[in-house]
């Protein structure tokens, strides 16, 4: 599966150039274009998985640009790569797992995603693509039909860990919806019809 | 991606669309028949009782990535051929299109238990159900107030702009089923009957997102233009 980008980008001629360099390979895939990221959009983004983000970090407030690494990290825990439309600072620079200049060749665009995600994955402990046990009682769960609420009372955890989960599973299975959920823990013998 | 790649009435239709495979799908659903030897896109057209310029950028839509249609053509295009067309793939997507995949997926889990044949049925009936209900709204409350507006007769409560805000994703459980069958089918079904069945589900995928791409850049833009009298 090529990897999911997402890109909170507001220049559409910006956006639109990085998608062509990153389709034109099959190894990366634009799941998802933002122009800014507003209060609510992590909420629209928390069910989405992604292999690396790319931000313009002039999105952001001058005043708060050094946290906006922090901004992406409350819904997804892949690295970040600034897009750099106008000059950063150095201790801006430094926040990111990588920056891209306007001027990179294609070639070079893709070499530093593929360092910032090499990099983000030595640091996560490296576990298989099966689902963990845990994971397998959330996936019943969901596929009952309980809300991430409900799964983090049966299960004494905090809902956080429940979302965390989900989007494990939805990784490694790569199936989004709850019926397509089911379907999975029927047909792998998890739960009886 | 070919930018310079136009459409155009003159040109032969077997030309036209030996472009892309999608657009065979077009061409039947605007009542055409194959058949057409050498004839140009305007005769089999004008045959056929089906305005070349609607069918010129619907095929440009279906064919060209991140088509952008001329404003001429946007000016020129009669919405009436532009829903049309969205109805008659309605009845072709329900009718037709799923009918031929549920047959490719139960081909597929023949040798599987019971279960499993169980299982994907009711998958694909949900999402029929899911699709019936999106299609309904538009069949029932959007193309309606379609004629209204042409009428010159259209109330206060519904605009365009609430079908575009409410205008849900079609395409998740689908994505979902090319997952499931693609991964994790048991062994004992047939590469075959797999290959046949993810050949229908790819199609589906590419023809509904290029039938979204006509509702929000085609359909929604003609129809505020009439609201404003533009």
């Amino acid at each position: 599966m090529s990897k999911q980008v997402l890109l909170v980008v507001p220049s559409a001629i910006v956006a639109r150039g990085l998608e062509q360099v990153l389709s034109g390979t099959g190894e990366f895939e634009v799941a998802c274009i933002l122009g800014h990221l507003s209060g609510n959009s992590p909420a629209q983004l928390k069910d989405m998985v992604f292999d690396v983000i790319i931000i313009d970090p002039s999105i952001f407030e001058y005043a708060s640009r050094s946290n906006g690494k922090s901004v992406t990290a409350s819904f997804s825990d892949a690295p970040v790569v600034a897009m750099e439309c106008t000059p950063l600072d150095d201790n801006i620079r430094k926040q990111y797992d990588g920056v891209l200049s306007l001027t990179d060749p294609p070639a070079g665009i893709i070499e530093k995603l593929r360092e910032a995600i090499a990099s983000r994955s030595e640091t996560q402990k490296n576990e298989g693509e099966e689902l963990s046990a845990r994971e397998k009682e959330i996936l019943v769960c969901v596929a009952q039909g309980l809300l991430n609420k409900e799964i983090a009372d049966r299960l004494c955890l905090s809902i956080h860990t429940v979302i965390t989960h989900r989007k494990n599973i939805t990784r490694k299975t790569g199936i989004k919806t709850v019926a397509g959920l089911t379907v999975y823990a029927l047909m792998n013998g998890l739960m009886e019809m | 991606m070919n930018d310079n790649f136009q459409f155009s009435g003159q040109q032969k239709m077997s030309a036209l669309l030996s472009k892309d495979f999608s657009l065979l799908g077009v061409l039947t659903r605007m009542g055409l028949p194959f058949g057409f030897g050498d004839a140009s896109v305007e005769e089999v057209c004008r045959k056929g009782g089906v305005d070349t310029k609607a069918f010129l950028l619907i095929c440009s839509i279906y064919a060209l990535d991140g088509y952008v249609p001329p404003r001429e053509l946007m000016q020129e295009v009669d919405v009436r051929d532009i829903v049309k067309y969205l109805h008659r793939s309605h009845r072709w997507y329900l009718d037709e299109f799923l009918e031929e995949l549920a047959d490719a997926l139960k081909e597929m889990t023949a040798p599987c238990s019971e279960k499993y044949h169980l299982i994907i049925r009711k998958f694909l009936n949900d999402y029929r159900e899911e699709l019936a209900k999106h299609f309904a709204y538009e069949e029932e409350t959007v193309f309606p107030y379609v004629d209204q507006v042409l009428a010159g007769k259209e109330g206060k409560d519904f605009t365009i702009l609430q079908y575009e805000k409410n205008h849900s994703n079609i395409q998740e459980k689908l994505e979902d089923l090319k997952s499931l069958v693609l991964k994790y089918m048991p062994d004992i079904c047939e590469s075959r009957a797999i290959y046949r069945a993810l050949t229908y589900i790819y199609a589906l995928e590419y023809d509904l997102a290029r039938h979204t791409v006509i509702e929000d850049d085609i359909l929604i833009p003609l129809v505020s233009r009439l609201e404003h009298h533009e």
